[in-house]
C-alpha cells in the first residue's frame, strides 16, 4: 500500500537554533537537516538571518547560512538565476527554485525541506538518479530517418517553432514531478509531469520523425495514464510552464491516432 | 538489492500499449452520466410522496425502464473502471493488487446485474 506515515527513522525532530547576534531585521529559517553518517533522525534547525546583510532571495539566505552560521548545511545550487534548476526545494510549502523565490514573499518563518517524496542524500539534496533515468528513457533527442539537407540545417517554419514555446523552457528542476501525488505513489513506473512535458517537446517538434514510436512508448496505464489531472505540476512550476497541458495534449494525440 | 542500471529500471517492462481505451471510456461514461443522473434526480423529486404503486408504475414505463437500465449499466461500468485506477494507484504488492482487482470487478458485475434484473422485473411485472 501507499505509505501515509513516515517510517520511524524518517520522523523529524527539533534541532538547534542559531541566533543572529545584534541584528534588528531578523527572519527565521527552519531547515530540514539529515546526515546519513550520523545515524540520527532528521531534524529541523532554525537559523535567524539578519536580512539587513542578506540578499533578497531565499538562496541568498541559504548561502549566507552556510557561509556564516553553519558550514555543515548541504544543498545544490549553481546559476543563481533560475536556469540550471539545481536549487529546487520545498520552500514555504511549495516546490520552487530558491534562487528565484524572494524572501519578502513569505509571511512568517521560512520553512525549507528537500523536494517531497524523494530519497534524501543529505539535508536539502534529493536523490535524482531515477528521475534522470526516466528522462533518458524517453529518448530526448531528435530522431529522423531522412538525412539532413546537405550543408544546411533541418528547417522549421515559424509556426512549427512556436509549438515548442512553453516546452523548451523546462529546466528539469523536478519541482512539478515531486509535487505530484501520483508521482509520489507510483514514481517507479509513472514518468511524472516533467518527463512527460519533455516527451511532448519531442512529439511536438516538426523535425522529429519518430512521433508514432514516441507515442507507442508512452501509451501505458502507468507511464502516462497515472496523470489524474491533479494540476499541482502547473501550480508549482517556477518557470510558469504548464506540464498538465502538455500531458493533456499527449492524451489527445493518443485518442486521435486510434 | 539490485545491480540493475537506473535506465534499465526506468524502462522496466516497457509500454503496455494500453490505457487509451480505458481513458476514453471513462470520459464517455462521465458525459453519459451527467444527463442520466440529472434525469434520475428530477424524476425522483417529482415522485416524492407518490407511494409504492405509483413509483412501480413510473419505473415500468418503457422510456423510464430503458433509462434506468442505461443508468445502472453505465454507472457500474464507470465505478468499476474508476476503482480499477484507484486500486492501481494505492495497492502496490502485485498479489494483493490482483486479488482486490478481481474481487472488485466481480462485485461490480454482480451489483449491476442485480440492479438490471430488478428493473426488468418491475417492467415486466413478474
Amino acid at each position: 500500500m501507499a505509505q501515509f506515515v513516515l517510517p520511524i527513522n524518517s520522523r523529524i525532530k527539533k534541532g538547534k537554533t542559531f541566533k543572529a547576534e545584534g541584528a534588528t531585521h531578523v527572519k527565521r529559517f527552519n531547515i530540514y537537516r539529515w546526515d546519513p553518517d550520523s545515524g540520527e533522525n532528521p531534524r529541523i534547525d532554525t537559523y535567524e538571518v539578519d536580512l539587513d546583510t542578506c540578499g533578497p532571495m531565499v538562496l541568498d539566505a541559504v548561502i549566507k547560512i552556510k557561509d556564516e552560521m553553519d558550514s555543515t548545511l548541504s544543498f545544490r545550487r549553481s546559476c543563481r538565476e533560475g536556469i540550471c534548476g539545481s536549487c529546487a526545494m520545498n520552500i514555504d510549502g511549495t516546490n520552487t527554485l530558491a534562487c528565484t523565490k524572494a524572501i519578502d514573499e513569505i509571511k512568517g518563518d521560512v520553512n525549507i525541506y528537500p523536494l517531497p517524496h524523494m530519497k534524501v542524500v543529505k539535508d536539502l539534496i534529493p536523490e535524482m538518479t531515477h528521475f534522470y533515468a526516466q528522462y533518458a528513457s524517453i529518448k530526448p533527442w531528435i530522431q529522423t530517418q531522412t538525412p539532413p539537407p546537405p550543408d544546411s540545417e533541418r528547417l522549421q517554419s515559424k509556426e512549427e517553432r512556436a509549438k515548442l514555446d512553453g516546452l523548451y523552457e523546462c529546466i528539469l528542476c523536478a519541482c512539478c514531478s515531486t509535487s505530484c501525488p501520483s508521482y509520489w505513489w507510483n514514481g517507479d513506473r509513472y514518468l511524472g509531469p516533467a518527463i512527460l512535458l519533455q516527451a511532448y517537446r519531442w512529439i511536438a517538434d516538426s523535425r522529429d520523425e519518430a512521433t508514432g514510436e514516441r507515442l507507442d512508448a508512452l501509451e501505458d496505464p502507468f507511464k502516462l495514464y497515472r496523470c489524474h489531472t491533479i494540476m499541482n505540476c502547473t501550480r508549482t512550476c517556477p518557470k510558469g510552464l504548464n506540464p498538465a497541458k502538455a500531458i493533456a495534449e499527449i492524451k489527445k494525440l493518443m485518442v486521435i491516432r486510434r | 538489492m539490485s545491480l540493475r542500471t537506473p535506465l534499465g529500471r526506468a524502462r522496466g517492462l516497457g509500454s503496455a500499449k494500453d490505457g487509451t481505451h480505458h481513458w476514453w471510456v471513462m470520459r464517455l461514461s462521465s458525459i453519459a452520466l451527467v444527463p442520466l443522473m440529472l434525469w434520475l434526480i428530477f424524476s425522483l423529486a417529482t415522485l416524492a410522496g407518490a407511494g409504492y404503486e405509483a413509483t412501480l408504475a413510473w419505473a415500468a414505463k418503457p422510456l423510464n425502464t430503458v433509462l434506468l437500465i442505461l443508468g445502472v449499466g453505465v454507472m457500474f461500468h464507470h465505478i468499476q473502471m474508476g476503482l480499477h485506477t484507484v486500486i492501481e494507484d494505492y495497492v502496490h504488492s502485485e498479489g494483493k493488487k490482483f486479488t482486490v482487482l478481481i474481487a472488485m470487478t466481480f462485485l461490480a458485475w454482480l451489483l449491476a446485474i442485480i440492479g438490471i434484473v430488478a428493473i426488468l422485473r418491475i417492467a415486466f411485472g413478474s
